[in-house]
């Protein structure tokens, strides 16, 4: 079964357990006066489920034909192996990371490593040249964050902040 | 109208939104020539600082700027290096590439740079005169109407997905509108489907959304297929930028008719400049005389000027719906739709009387906006085309940083972050079995507006009645249903007649 068919499949069962808690569950909570109106909080779910499963079957059953072949600047997911996964995975995991320290690291450091390693995980090797442009970049999106934009950003590791 | 064009003068004018029309102009530039970066991702980067400037006309302003220059940049990137930054920029990469080929780099960039000023400049006049039209036919509008005219700007978007995608582009936009239920909405003051979670309540973040659907996918491509940002081969000398007066007269009609068809694809929903640009392209070929039409995909001038004039005219096209209806048409303008709301700016028919600043303002810009892309494309192109020389070892890193930036500031949540990733790695799997992204992006914008709509039709009419009650509504919606299954029954009908079936009609 392709990609597309196997995804369709996952939205039909999202959409099933949507349908669900829309048909059975919602209402139960429902005050006696909002009975009488003829719209309720589950109304419009209960459509939108209905629809999701109608499209997601079509696709699932490949009522619709389209061009199989891939597009030429699109990537084949079938070969997914050709191509530099392991440097995608590797970012992936990094940006988890970055999530992960931005608040116990503080901005300055998480973002510094963010940038020399997401480099270095491209194949990039000028270690000084990564260091000054990391070192720049943290600097600088922290002034304008914080400081010009006044969103908090806490800039040095918790243990060496006060305020937290 | 003339009033109108007064306030507008006057706060285009201000030296913040001259700022941020050079500023976002410029970003936009700079980024769009980057290959493989779209307009979408730079706006939806960009979305956060437009939020926390506060003031929604030099918001509007900014990222109204991004998105022209980006279409600019895209093209720069097309010409020089034949790698378009932008899908819409596709078509200019036909002729512009083969006229750098030949030596001609800067003539073809100066013939870009007047098509793509021409065209927004027109386009812009183009919307000076429909917009406010417009707008007085949709005050007319009720809430019914409202509903029937988003389900068909939705079903517009699906069918336009191209052939064996309209289902596709379906499911997306009801997974989109599916996404907008959660959290707690405005009607009915209790939260739904939030499964108990405390970061739920308040839904998704749309900020995440849209970066986690465009921005992390096109890096993520950018690294697994390296080819993908070639960035080398940008070298040469960028010099003689003068064309020759037979050259000008050439492109004139060209540009004067694909600026007014581009308008035209633009406002539609669905179609936006990508689909301009080519078909500007294909006309223009169509109808040029037979030795022209020999020359178009070696190197033709009028073939340059073509796309470029619609793709510039479309994006201010796209604008109509947006400002007048309070409607995208395009994965772009949901996004700037989905900043407006940010603001606590509603866009539709009441927005040019009740902010008429916003709304002129917006206009006045554009102009000045093309009047300086024009400034900075001529003279210092060859200077703003060394940033296609910037290492991807480099480029990856800062563009993944910066669509995390963008989603913490939004929320200022570090849990938003690993939704980001989460909701990336979804978008860019959907990505590779070719499910389109941008109608999830504008279900989940549209999502919360079409269920108060249809709440309040509802409630007026005690009922579905109201579809068979008010024959605009009920027009509005049939055209809806035509638009989704004709393209699926005309793709029908040429696999049977291409099987040999006699198809009965």
């Amino acid at each position: 079964m392709a990609l597309d068919r196997w995804i369709a499949m996952i939205v039909l069962l999202i959409s099933l357990a949507y349908g669900y808690s829309a048909f059975f569950m919602m209402d139960e909570g429902l005050a006696p006066f909002m009975r009488r109106n003829p719209i309720w909080p589950s109304t419009f779910p209960k459509i939108l489920c209905v629809l999701a499963v109608i499209c997601s079957l079509m696709i699932l059953l490949g009522f619709e034909k389209g061009s199989r072949e891939p597009k030429a600047s699109e990537i084949d997911y079938r070969r997914l192996t050709d191509y530099k996964l392991g440097q995608a995975l590797g970012l992936l995991a990094l940006m988890v990371a970055y999530a992960l320290l931005l608040r116990p690291a503080g901005f300055l450091l998480s973002t510094m490593g963010f940038l020399m390693i997401g480099s270095y995980l491209l194949g990039e090797r000028k270690y000084l040249i990564m260091i000054v442009v990391a070192a720049m970049a943290a600097g600088i999106v922290w002034y304008l964050v914080d400081q010009v934009l006044g969103i908090f950003l806490s800039p040095l590791p918790t243990f060496l902040s006060s305020g937290g | 109208m003339l009033e109108g064009i007064l306030i507008g003068l006057g706060t285009a004018f201000s030296l913040t939104n001259l700022l941020m029309v050079i500023g976002g102009c410029l970003i936009g530039t700079f980024i769009g020539m980057l290959p493989g970066l779209g307009p979408m991702s730079i706006i939806a980067i960009m979305i956060p600082v437009a939020i926390s400037i506060g003031d929604p006309s030099a918001a509007l302003i900014l990222l109204a700027g991004v998105y022209y220059g980006a279409i600019f940049g895209g093209s720069t990137s097309s010409i020089l290096i034949n790698a378009p930054g932008v899908a819409s920029t596709v078509a200019t990469s036909f002729d512009g590439y083969p006229l750098a080929r030949q030596g001609k780099a800067g003539k073809a960039l100066t013939v870009a740079a007047i098509a793509s000023f021409s065209g927004g400049t027109i386009g812009a006049v183009l919307l000076m005169v429909f917009a406010p039209a417009l707008a007085t036919v949709a005050l007319l509008f009720h809430s019914a109407e409202y509903f029937a005219l988003m389900v068909v700007g939705l079903s517009a978007i699906a069918a336009f997905a191209g052939s064996g995608q309209v289902i596709k582009a379906l499911l997306m936009t009801v997974l989109g509108l599916i996404m907008a239920t959660v959290g707690e909405g405005a009607l009915f003051n209790m939260p739904r489907f939030t499964m108990g979670i405390m970061d739920l309540q308040s839904g998704f973040g749309f900020i995440t959304l849209a970066m986690a659907m465009f921005a992390l996918p096109e890096a993520l491509y950018l690294v697994l297929d390296p080819s993908r940002s070639k960035t080398d081969s940008g070298d040469g000398e960028i010099k003689d930028l003068r064309i020759t007066r037979e050259e000008a007269r050439a492109i004139t009609p060209v540009i004067g008719r694909q600026s007014i068809q581009g308008f035209l694809i633009g406002v539609l929903p669905g179609a936006g400049a990508t689909i301009a640009s080519f078909l500007g392209y294909a006309v223009e070929r169509n109808i040029a005389k037979k030795e022209e039409q020999e020359q178009f995909g070696k190197g033709s001038v009028k073939g340059l000027a073509a796309p470029e004039s619609a793709n510039n005219a479309a994006c201010t096209g796209s604008f109509v719906p947006l400002l007048t209806l309070g409607i995208p048409g395009s994965g772009t303008t949901a996004i700037l739709l989905g900043a407006l709301i940010a603001l606590n700016v509603s866009p539709g028919p009441r927005l040019m009387i009740d902010q008429p600043e916003i709304f002129w303002a917006v206009i006045i810009s554009m102009y000045l906006g093309n009047v300086i892309l024009l400034i900075l494309n001529l003279p210092l192109i060859p200077y703003i085309a060394k940033v296609l020389a910037v290492p991807r070892t480099f480029l990856i890193p800062f563009i993944l940083f910066f669509t995390l930036m963008g989603a913490y500031i939004g929320q200022n949540n570090a849990t938003e972050l690993l939704i980001l990733v989460g909701f990336g790695i979804c978008a860019t799997v959907l990505r590779f079995a070719n499910y389109p992204l941008a109608p999830l992006l504008i279900g989940f914008i549209l999502g919360s507006m079409l269920e108060d709509n249809f709440s309040r039709s509802m409630q007026l009419y005690d009922g579905i009645g109201f579809i068979m009650e008010r024959p605009m509504t009920m027009g509005l919606l049939g055209l809806a249903v035509i638009l989704v299954v004709l393209p699926s029954y005309r793709a029908r009908r040429a696999r049977l007649r291409a099987q040999g079936v006699a198809d009965g009609d």
